[in-house]
């Protein structure tokens, strides 16, 4: 079953999904969507520091990413505004990246691949890589899951509770480094953050609690995947692109759901 | 022995110094309220008593076995996260559904289990805020200015509601508020606080202090004196004390 590239491609873009639904509810919550961007678009110069020193490109785009997130972690809140930092931070490291893999010499890269995404060239390697990626992910947020409600409802009620504020914010930002890592391949890097919010922020107008919104999120994501790589296989169009399309559209529907209901 | 008890405490943040020495001590079953303009460092004291700021110096010595439940100022909660105030209150952990309808109860709010969190009114808002810190069955409830947000007539019954929870559950409160009259007459002790403790005592002795008279004006004086006389029916406040009101909020 997994010789067929199509079903490759179906898993991994499941793996992504069942990993994205959780945090990128979080990244809606908390305000976070220019921070996994700014993550994800750091994990370009990852790639190209691990073709540089022929390292893993998980491991590699995986510390640039929690890298930069904790650098933007440290930086908030100390004169800057968070969107422009964001914005500074985002932007410099893309183009970092993109001067950086313009240096390898002797490779050649195909940075579609790595700004869009090559899910079609999933192997059984990248399978379990993804799948590990998320399952470490999703018990990682499932464990700190009341903690880092409560910290993301309030951080002086979460004091009062006993619990770290901060520490839960370093939670979310090194799954948020895992889930770009594992991202990279199916999506890439340009559409990532898109996995993460366009779900969640679907699944929003169906939910009544936080765990609700988490598996609708998962449920969309999935489904997202799942109808977009069979899209991209009929009109031949690009397949990461397409999946984040299926998504988006899925979120014009529930929020024309959402108005019908407001109206009644 | 007392509840908690705030020794020497200094709190800096960066170059700018917010307590400095500040003592005090709540004991079982007291209702004290801090009063101050803003920026004297109440909020800061208070989040010095949950462990949210370090302090430069001195110490907050909580009493053994002491449960303490919070209530936040009015919180923000997001329009995308979705949360019923049973799942919100179920957060703490280990908590049973009966405990929650009691809670509600308490508070005042026993119909709301299952509304939304984003779909509730200010004065239900901190209804459900106070269930949650009375969940745990408190020795002590903190409030941070818990009815900033509120009318007069909201932020009045919601103190009347924190009386009752005293009587019921013989807690002690230790509070932060802006709406002088009200509180001063439902307080067992005032502290007022600039950045350090500039007076304290009863009421009584508070509203006559020079030091407070100089925060806050001589017309509260005399709110204090009508709210104590009239507790249930609202008045027009003299012109000056409700300018001060206003200017704290």
């Amino acid at each position: 079953m997994l010789d067929d590239f199509m079903v490759r491609a179906a898993l991994a873009g499941i793996g992504v999904a069942f990993a994205a639904a959780p945090l990128g509810c979080f990244v809606v919550w908390r305000r976070m969507a220019y921070f996994g961007d700014a993550t994800a678009h750091a994990a370009i110069l990852g790639v190209a520091l691990s073709l540089a020193f022929s390292m893993s490109i998980f491991v590699g785009s995986m510390a640039v990413a929690l890298l930069m997130a904790l650098v933007v972690s440290v930086l908030s809140g100390r004169g800057y505004a968070m969107d422009t930092l964001l914005g500074v931070l985002a932007h410099s490291a893309l183009a970092f990246g993109l001067v950086a893999v313009s240096f390898i010499s002797g490779v050649r890269i195909d940075l579609m691949a790595y700004l869009f995404g090559d899910i079609l060239a999933v192997s059984r390697g990248d399978l379990s890589v993804i799948w590990g990626g998320a399952a470490v992910v999703v018990a990682l947020i499932g464990w700190r899951w009341s903690a880092l409600l409560t910290a993301t409802l309030n951080e002086d009620l979460a004091y009062a509770s006993g619990i770290n504020p901060k520490r839960e914010q370093l939670v979310l930002t090194i799954a948020l480094a895992i889930t770009v890592a594992v991202a990279i391949k199916v999506v890439g890097v340009l559409l990532i953050a898109a996995m993460l919010i366009i779900p969640a922020a679907a699944a929003r107008p169906l939910s009544r609690t936080p765990e609700g919104m988490a598996v609708a999120a998962g449920l969309i994501g999935m489904l997202s995947a799942t109808i977009g790589l069979r899209a991209a296989y009929v009109f031949d169009t690009p397949a990461g692109p397409s999946i984040v399309c299926v998504a988006a559209i899925t979120f014009l529907a529930t929020s024309i759901l959402r108005g019908f209901r407001h109206q009644r | 022995m007392s509840l908690v008890q705030v020794e020497d405490l200094s709190v800096r943040y960066g170059a700018r110094t917010v307590l400095s020495r500040v003592s005090l001590r709540v004991e079982p079953g007291e209702i004290v309220t801090i009063v101050g303009p803003n920026g004297s460092g109440k909020t800061s004291l208070l989040r010095a008593i949950i462990g949210a700021v370090k302090p430069l110096k001195g110490r907050v010595v909580q009493g053994s076995g002491v449960k303490i439940g919070y209530v936040p100022q009015k919180l923000h909660i997001d329009e995308t996260l979705p949360i019923t105030v049973s799942r919100f209150l179920k957060l703490l952990g280990g908590v049973a559904v009966a405990d929650i309808d009691h809670a509600l109860a308490q508070a005042g709010v026993p119909d709301l289990a299952a509304a939304q969190l984003s779909q509730l009114s200010g004065g239900q808002f901190q209804r459900v805020l106070l269930a949650r810190a009375l969940i745990g069955k408190p020795d002590l409830l903190l409030l941070d200015e818990a009815t900033q947000g509120l009318d007069q007539r909201g932020s009045a019954s919601f103190y009347q509601q924190i009386e009752t929870v005293r009587q019921n559950t013989g807690c002690a409160v230790l509070m932060i508020s802006h709406e002088l009259h009200v509180v001063m007459s439902a307080s067992d002790r005032v502290i007022c606080l600039n950045g350090h403790v500039c007076c304290e005592g009863t009421p009584a002795v508070v509203a006559s202090a020079p030091e407070y008279r100089a925060l806050f004006g001589p017309g509260t004086g005399g709110a204090l004196a009508l709210y104590r006389h009239e507790h249930d029916h609202h008045h027009d406040h003299g012109d000056h004390n409700h300018d001060h009101t206003e200017a704290a909020e």
